[in-house]
Order: structure tokens, then C-alpha cells, then sequence
């Protein structure tokens, strides 16, 4: 069975990004896997997150670094996915 | 450690991921795709990188559809909250008259988007429609199809009657379930009318108004099928929204790139509430 998936349009780029997302998902399940419960804990923010509510506030508040980089400095996004990486670190460390 | 729960049950979760897969990711990662590329059709495709998103993030259009969107949002919450709440404390707690309000509360929330808008704007008009036409006859100008003003006001008037009755019907599931001790302390007391409504009502009322609130500004944040029968997003762009905005450049200006760049912006901005709203009513459960 020849699967024609032109009609997606995929590029390297964007293959890259869903193909990390899901090593990084593939990665929060095995954590799970090892250390189950998915550490629950109160932070900064004052309410409990999991872990899965850290990836996704990593990934969220990534996505406005890049949006707000876009529209204030200028289109070399590698600053702003080292201020993710940042921001990210940052998220799972202390929300 | 051991693990604490039986993992299987997760397979029953399967269909479902399977379905939300082809109707949901699918379609995403397409959008994803289409947003960093150009096409003038026939799946041929030139990479254009992050143009799209520079261009949406320097665009007034955009911008100026965002800040009608909350505009919009706000005025139709600072109009259906209390408006649902005035009606939900005079609506009847026992009696013939509580399935009869009921109904009629209903009623608007049964009838379908498009339907809404094309009563509304065979209502609106001033040659056949009831209301554009005694409005003009009493010599008030009204035109929704060319003056703004009237435009803004017909959309809003519209979804004050279609939408405040979601906010009665949560307001008046939250009466109905305070106690009469309550009421019976309140009067022992004499606690004035304000008093019983500042200190017993409200505050049962907060949960399912916090729901009500969330709900409509989400709600109306995503608005498009009523404003686009009604006025089509116009005079010029004065009622087109973030969604009617999209669809004019997806669908009329056939700008798939520029459109995939929008869609994932307005997404983005849409998955931002939609997890405010889920942490705020978990939060508040724990808290209770």
C-alpha cells in the first residue's frame, strides 16, 4: 500500500519538532514508568503540578518565548529556544 | 517502589486516542507543516520559514482583531453575569412556574449558531426585520448592515439572548442548593435582602460563576458562526473577530501559510485559557 501523505506537507524543520516532542513524551513515560505518581508537589505557583503539568508549561511557555521573540527581536530563534531551555529548567525546578 | 495502580486500563483509552489522533493531531501537525511553507495549490509547497509568524506578529489586522475579540468578551460578561444573576434570584424556587422558567431559559440555548445569527439578522433589518423597522419608525437610526455602532450593538444584543441564560441556569442550580437553614438563620438575624445576597447567595454561587464566566469568555473568545451570518465581520472590519478574520484569510484569500501561522497563534492563546480554566476549578475542588 503506497500511504501518499504529500497533502501534510511535511518538511525536515517541522519532522524534527513533532519527532522531539514525542521523544520527549516517550521520555516523561518512561520516567513514570521508573518513578511512578508523577511526583506531585506545591511551588511557586502556589498549587500542586505534576510533572506532565511541568512538560506542559515548559512546552506552552516555550511556544510564547519563540511568538515573542519573533515579534520583538528578529527571526534567529536560537536564543530564544536557549531561554526556553532556560525557562524550562527553571519550571521543573522550582514550579 | 512499586507501582502503584494496574496500568491496563489504559487500552481502553485507546479508541478514543486513536480517534483523537485523525481528528485532532492529524490535522495539527498538517497546520504545523502549512504555517512555515508558501502554496499556490496542487501540493506544491516553498519553504518560507517563520515569514508567516513575523508578518501575523507585525500585523494591525491581527492585532486589531485581538482587541475587538476581548473588548467583545468583556462586554458581553460585564452584561450576561449580572444580568443571569438578577434573573436566577427572581426566578420561582417552587411552584408551576420553576419548569416553566426552566423551559423558557432553555429555549435559546437549544437553537443552533447559524440559526441564531440568521434570526437575528432578518430580525435587525430595517425593510422586513421587526426590530430595525420600529426602531427606525420611532425615529431612532438604526442600520446595523452600515453604521458600526449598530453593528456592535446588534451582535452584542444577540448574544445577551442567546447565551445569559447559561448563566441563570448555573446561577439557579447554585440557589436552589442552599439549604433553608440558611435562609431560616438569615431571618433570625434580620439580615437585610443585600445582606442574605452578599453573605449566603454569592458565595454559594461562587463555584458555579466561576464556571459561567470561564465558560463565556472562552466561549466568546472563539465566537464566529453569529457575527459572520449577522454582519458578515463588517462595516469594513468593524465586528470581524480573531475567527472571522482567519476563515476571510484561509478560505477567501486562499493564504494557507499566513492563515497556519494565525491558527496556531490564536491555538496557542486558546490552550493558555483553557488551562487557566481547568487550574482554577481543580485548584478551587482542592480547596474545598
Amino acid at each position: 500500500m503506497n500511504l501518499d501523505l504529500s497533502w501534510m506537507a511535511w518538511t525536515w524543520p517541522t519532522a524534527a519538532f513533532f519527532a522531539t516532542v514525542l521523544l520527549l513524551l516517550c521520555g516523561m513515560a518512561a520516567w513514570e514508568y521508573a518513578s511512578p505518581g508523577g511526583n506531585p508537589r506545591v511551588g511557586i505557583l502556589r498549587f500542586e503540578t505534576t510533572r506532565g503539568d511541568r512538560l506542559f508549561l515548559s512546552l506552552l511557555g516555550s511556544a510564547f518565548i519563540h511568538l515573542a521573540w519573533l515579534g520583538l527581536v528578529g527571526s534567529n530563534l536560537w536564543w530564544a529556544l536557549a531561554l526556553s531551555v532556560v525557562y524550562a529548567i527553571g519550571v521543573f525546578r522550582y514550579v | 517502589m512499586d507501582k502503584t495502580w494496574n496500568n491496563k486500563a489504559w487500552f481502553l483509552v485507546l479508541p478514543v486516542l486513536v480517534l483523537v489522533a485523525f481528528t485532532a493531531v492529524v490535522p495539527l501537525m498538517t497546520v504545523v507543516n502549512y504555517s512555515v511553507q508558501d502554496t499556490f495549490g496542487n501540493n506544491v509547497f516553498t519553504w518560507a520559514g517563520t515569514e508567516w509568524f513575523e508578518e501575523l506578529l507585525s500585523s494591525s489586522r491581527f492585532w486589531e482583531a485581538m482587541v475587538r475579540n476581548l473588548i467583545f468578551s468583556f462586554i458581553i460578561l460585564a452584561i450576561e453575569v449580572p444580568l443571569g444573576i438578577f434573573i436566577a434570584l427572581n426566578m420561582p424556587k417552587k411552584g408551576w412556574g420553576v419548569p416553566v422558567c426552566l423551559v423558557l431559559m432553555s429555549l435559546p440555548l437549544l437553537i443552533p449558531w447559524n440559526v441564531v445569527g440568521t434570526i437575528w439578522q432578518v430580525f435587525g433589518r430595517n425593510d422586513i426585520g421587526l426590530l430595525g423597522y420600529y426602531l427606525n419608525a420611532i425615529g431612532i437610526d438604526y442600520n446595523y448592515v452600515q453604521d458600526p455602532f449598530d453593528a456592535w450593538v446588534t451582535i452584542i444584543v444577540m448574544d445577551v439572548w442567546h447565551w445569559t441564560s447559561l448563566v441563570v441556569l448555573l446561577c439557579y442550580a447554585g440557589l436552589v442548593s442552599i439549604p433553608d437553614a440558611f435562609y431560616q438563620a438569615a431571618k433570625i438575624d434580620g439580615a437585610s435582602r443585600w445582606a442574605v445576597f452578599r453573605y449566603i447567595q454569592l458565595p454559594k454561587m461562587q463555584r458555579v460563576l466561576l464556571i459561567a464566566v470561564l465558560l463565556r469568555f472562552m466561549d466568546s473568545f472563539m465566537i464566529y458562526t453569529e457575527p459572520f451570518v449577522v454582519t458578515g465581520g463588517g462595516p469594513g472590519n468593524s465586528t470581524t473577530f480573531l475567527s472571522i478574520d482567519l476563515v476571510k484569510t484561509a478560505l477567501g484569500q486562499f493564504d494557507l501559510g499566513p492563515a497556519a501561522a494565525m491558527s496556531l497563534v490564536y491555538f496557542l492563546i486558546i490552550l493558555l485559557l483553557s488551562w487557566v480554566f481547568y487550574t482554577v476549578m481543580t485548584n478551587y475542588d482542592a480547596e474545598r
